[in-house]
C-alpha cells in the first residue's frame, strides 16, 4: 500500500511543486501577456463550456479519423513495400524526398487543391502522420524472422492467414513504434490545419483568442491542448501495453537469460 | 580457378546488389517526375492547382536567380541551426545532470512524460504575442520541440553507464570532470548522436512552421507569400526546395551518426521519440 | 516396396559475389515408408541445404526430389519440419496450444477433431498442463517439444528434423531423442533426421547416411542392426554400437580430410 502511495507521490511531486511555483510567481503578475495562473484557470469554465461541442469535439474527431486513416494507409502500403525489395529500391529516393517535406509546408498546397473544409484538414493530418507508420511498417515486415517464415511455408500457411498471423503480428512492435510517433505528428497537424484558414476547431479558437488579445482564454486553450496531448499519450500507452504484452514478456524473458 | 567454399544457410532469394539498386532508384524518381508532369497535362487536375513538373522546375530556376530566395534560405538555415544548437546544448546538459542521479530520474520522470506530449504548436500564439514575426519566434518553437529528443536520449545514455565502471571511478576518487570525460561521455555519445539526428529533423519542421504560420523570415514565409499571391509553380518549387533541405538534413545526420559511431561497438536503437 | 521419398541426383549450386559454391554435388538416396533415416556429415557439408531441398523450401539446381510419387516443387502436403532454432520457429504471440493448432486451423480441420488432435499431441509430448503458456515462458527443451507436438498434430506422412537437439543440453537431448523414437514408433511416420552428433545418429537410426564434405554426396549408406528397442544406457554401451559408431566416425574423418584440400577447376 505504501509502495503505491510512494510512487504516486513521486509521480505527482514535481508537477505539483512546479504548478504551485507557477501559481505563486504569477500571482501578482501585471504582465499583459503572462497573466496569473489563477486568472487562466478561472477563464477555463466560461470559455470552453460553450465551445466544447462546437470546437473541441470536432477537432478531436478530425484528429482521430485522420490518425486512423494514416495508420491504415501506412500499414496497407508498408506491407507490400516491405516484402518486395526491388519495388522498395525503386521508390526509396522518392519516398525519402516526400517524407522530408515538413508537413506544415504542404498545407498551402492542400488548401489550393482541396479548399479549406474538413477534407483538407484530414488530408493534412494523413499526409504527415502516415510516414512514421509507413517507414516502421516496412522495417517491421523486412525483419520478419526467417525461420518463422520457413515454418509457415513448410506447413502450407499462405495467403491471408500468413499475412495476419506472421507478417502483421511479427511486425507489430515496429508498427506500434511508428503509431506512437504518428500520434504526436497528427496532433501538431490538426492544430496547424486549424490555425491556418479555418472557422472552427481548437486550434482556430486559440489563434482567434490571440488575435483578439483575450490572453487568459488563449492560455487556457494552450493548457487544454497540452492536456489533450497528455491524455492521448497515456491512452496510447495503455493500448501499447495490451497489444504488445507478448513482446514485453518475451523481451524481459530474454533479458533474464542474457 | 574458383575455390569451392562451404555453403552456409542460404535462402533461394538474395538481396538486390547495389548498382541495379541505384538504377532502380533513379527510375523511381524519374517515374514520379513523369507522373507529376502528365497528370496536369492530361487534365486530371487543373494545371492552375497542380503545375507540371517542368513548370515547377522552371519556376525554381527563376527563383534561384533572385537574391531574396537565398536570403530566405539563409534565414531558415540560421533559425534551424541556432535553435538546434541551443536545444542540443540544453538537452545534453540537463540530460547528464538528470541521468546521473537515480533520484532525479525518478522525480522528473512524470514531469517529462507530462510536458513531452504537449504539442510545440501550442506555443505559436505565445510566440506571436511575445516576439512577432521575428527570428526569436522561430527559436522559441525550434528549441522547445528539439529539446525533448536530445534530453530523453541523453538521460538513457547516461543511465546506461556500467555501474561497475562507475563504482571503479568512485573508488579511485577520480574527479568529477575526469569521470564525465572518460566514462559518461563515451557511453552516452551514441545516444546523443541519435538524439541530435532526431532533433535535427524536428528542428527543420518547426522552423518552417514558425515561418509559415507566424511569418518569421525564411522559406516558410516565402511559401505563404507564394500561396497568397497565387504564384502556384513557385509554391511547389519552394516546397520542393524545403524537401531537399529535409533530405540533406536526414542524410547528413545519418552519415554523421555513422561516422562518429564507427568506433563504437554497440549499435543503439532509437527510442520511440 | 515402393519408396516414399526418393532423392535423385540432387545438385545445388549457389552463385553470388563472384563466387560459385557447390553445396551439393550429386546426391541420391531413398527412404521406405516408416523408416527412420539419420543423416550425418562434417560441418558445412550442406546437410541443411539438403533438408531444405527435400522440404521444398529451396529449389535444386539439378536433380529432383520425389515424395509419394509426386515431384517436390514447393513445400508438399503431408510433410512437417522441425527446425533447430526452436525459439524462432514458434510464434511468440500465440500460446502453446494455438501454436500447435495453427496449421490445422489454416487447413480448415473441423473444430472438434482439431481440439482432439492438439490435446493428444500435447499430452504425448508431456506438455498438456502448459498449453496456456507462451513459448518464451518455457525452457528450450519444452519449446522444442511444442514444435514436435505441432508436427505430430499435423499428421504428416514424413517428418524432417534439422539438427533439432543441437541447441539443448545433454540431459534434455537424451529425453528428446527417446521422445522422438516413441513418437516415430507410435505414428509409423517416415522420419528423416539430420544431425552432426554421430552418437545420436547411430542411436536413433535404422540407417545412417554419411555425407561427404562439399560438393556433398552420399559416401555410405550404413544399416544399423542394433536391437529395435533403443535404450540410452544399454544400447549406447553395447559393443555393436561402438563398432558402428567408429565406422561412421572414420568415414567422416576421411571425408573432412578429403574436403579440406579440394579446389575446383
Amino acid at each position: 500500500m505504501t509502495r503505491a502511495l510512494r510512487s504516486l507521490a513521486r509521480a505527482l511531486g514535481l508537477p505539483a511543486v512546479l504548478f504551485a511555483v507557477w501559481w505563486l510567481v504569477s500571482a501578482g503578475s501585471k504582465s499583459f501577456y503572462l497573466p496569473p495562473l489563477r486568472a487562466i484557470l478561472d477563464a477555463f469554465g466560461p470559455t470552453w463550456s460553450s465551445r466544447w461541442a462546437s470546437d473541441v469535439l470536432p477537432s478531436i474527431g478530425r484528429l482521430l479519423i485522420g490518425y486512423a486513416g494514416a495508420v491504415i494507409a501506412g500499414v496497407a502500403l508498408g506491407v507490400p513495400l516491405g516484402g518486395r525489395p526491388r519495388l522498395r529500391a525503386a521508390l526509396e529516393p522518392a519516398l525519402e524526398l516526400f517524407r522530408a517535406i515538413p508537413p506544415p509546408a504542404l498545407v498551402p498546397v492542400f488548401m489550393l487543391l482541396f479548399g479549406i473544409g474538413t477534407p483538407m484538414k484530414l488530408l493534412v493530418i494523413v499526409s504527415g502522420a502516415v510516414w512514421p507508420v509507413l517507414l516502421n511498417t516496412i522495417e517491421g515486415v523486412r525483419a520478419v524472422d526467417e525461420v518463422l517464415s520457413d515454418t509457415c511455408q513448410s506447413y502450407g500457411i499462405t495467403g491471408l492467414t500468413r499475412l495476419r498471423v506472421l507478417v502483421l503480428r511479427g511486425a507489430s512492435p515496429q508498427i506500434v513504434t511508428g503509431m506512437r510517433q504518428a500520434l504526436s505528428i497528427a496532433i501538431i497537424l490538426m492544430v496547424i490545419s486549424e490555425m491556418f484558414a479555418s472557422s472552427s476547431g481548437l486550434g482556430y479558437a486559440i489563434v482567434d483568442f490571440q488575435r483578439a488579445f483575450s490572453i487568459p482564454q488563449m492560455w487556457s486553450g494552450i493548457l487544454l491542448l497540452g492536456a489533450l496531448g497528455v491524455v492521448l499519450s497515456l491512452g496510447f500507452g495503455v493500448f501499447e501495453a495490451r497489444a504488445l504484452r507478448w513482446y514485453h514478456g518475451q523481451r524481459s524473458a530474454h533479458r533474464e537469460d542474457g | 580457378m574458383t575455390r569451392v567454399r562451404h555453403a552456409g544457410r542460404r535462402r533461394a532469394g538474395r538481396s538486390t546488389p547495389s548498382l541495379p539498386r541505384i538504377g532502380l532508384g533513379v527510375l523511381g524518381i524519374a517515374g514520379v517526375a513523369a507522373v507529376f508532369e502528365l497528370i496536369p497535362r492530361a487534365g486530371l487536375v487543373s494545371p492552375r492547382f497542380l503545375p507540371p513538373t517542368s513548370a515547377m522546375l522552371e519556376a525554381l530556376g527563376r527563383e534561384a536567380a533572385t537574391a531574396a530566395f537565398w536570403r530566405a534560405l539563409l534565414d531558415t538555415a540560421r533559425g534551424w541551426a541556432l535553435g538546434l544548437a541551443i536545444a542540443v546544448a540544453a538537452g545534453a546538459v540537463a540530460g547528464v545532470v538528470i541521468g546521473s542521479r537515480r533520484g532525479l530520474r525518478a522525480a522528473t520522470a512524470s514531469t517529462i512524460e507530462f510536458l513531452r506530449p504537449i504539442p510545440s504548436v501550442a506555443l505559436i500564439p505565445v510566440a506571436m504575442l511575445l516576439y512577432g514575426a521575428q527570428l526569436r519566434s522561430t527559436l522559441l518553437l525550434v528549441v522547445y520541440a528539439s529539446f525533448w529528443p536530445v534530453l530523453l536520449q541523453v538521460i538513457d545514455g547516461v543511465a546506461d553507464v556500467d555501474p561497475v565502471a562507475r563504482d571503479t571511478a568512485l573508488s579511485y576518487r577520480l574527479s568529477r570532470w575526469v569521470t564525465i570525460r572518460h566514462l559518461i561521455l563515451p557511453t552516452a555519445l551514441p545516444y546523443l548522436m541519435t538524439g541530435v539526428r532526431l532533433s535535427a529533423a524536428v528542428a527543420l519542421i518547426l522552423a518552417i512552421t514558425a515561418e509559415l504560420v507566424i511569418g518569421a523570415p525564411g522559406l516558410g514565409h516565402e511559401i505563404e507569400v507564394a500561396r497568397v499571391s497565387s504564384a502556384v509553380p513557385l509554391l511547389y518549387a519552394l516546397i520542393f526546395v524545403v524537401g531537399l533541405l529535409g533530405v540533406a538534413v536526414n542524410v547528413g545526420f545519418r552519415a554523421l551518426e555513422r561516422r562518429v559511431l564507427a568506433w563504437h561497438p554497440s549499435v543503439r536503437r532509437e527510442a520511440a521519440a | 516396396m515402393t519408396q516414399l521419398l526418393e532423392v535423385r541426383r540432387l545438385r545445388k549450386i549457389y552463385e553470388g559475389h563472384g563466387r560459385i559454391v557447390e553445396a551439393i554435388g550429386d546426391l541420391s538416396f531413398a527412404c521406405a515408408p516408416g523408416e527412420l533415416v539419420c543423416i550425418v556429415g562434417p560441418s558445412g557439408a550442406g546437410k541443411t541445404t539438403l533438408l531444405k531441398c527435400v522440404a521444398g523450401l529451396i529449389a535444386p539446381t539439378a536433380g529432383e526430389v520425389v515424395l509419394g510419387g509426386a515431384r517436390v516443387a514447393g513445400p508438399p502436403p503431408g510433410m512437417a519440419v522441425v527446425f533447430q532454432e526452436y525459439g524462432r520457429s514458434l510464434f511468440p504471440w500465440l500460446t502453446v496450444w494455438r501454436n500447435v493448432a495453427l496449421p490445422l486451423e489454416h487447413h480448415g480441420v473441423p473444430r472438434g477433431e482439431l481440439r482432439r488432435l492438439v490435446d493428444d499431441a500435447l499430452a504425448e509430448v508431456g506438455l498438456a498442463d502448459v498449453h496456456t503458456a507462451y513459448p518464451w515462458q518455457l525452457s528450450g527443451g519444452m519449446q522444442q517439444r511444442v514444435a514436435i507436438a505441432r508436427a505430430i498434430a499435423y499428421q504428416p506422412k514424413i517428418l524432417l528434423m534439422d539438427e533439432p537437439f543441437a541447441a539443448v543440453d545433454a540431459q534434455t537431448r537424451a529425453d528428446l531423442e527417446d521422445l522422438t523414437l516413441r513418437v516415430w514408433r507410435r505414428h509409423g511416420i517416415t522420419l528423416l533426421f539430420v544431425t552432426h552428433d554421430i552418437d545420436e545418429a547411430v542411436y536413433m537410426g535404422q540407417r545412417v547416411l554419411i555425407l561427404s564434405a562439399s560438393p556433398t554426396r552420399v559416401i555410405e549408406d550404413l544399416a544399423i542392426d542394433l536391437a529395435a528397442e533403443r535404450d540410452q544406457l544399454a544400447t549406447r554401451s553395447s559393443p555393436r554400437f561402438a563398432e558402428l559408431r567408429s565406422r561412421v566416425y572414420e568415414h567422416i574423418q576421411r571425408a573432412k580430410r578429403a574436403g579440406a584440400g579440394e579446389v575446383r577447376p
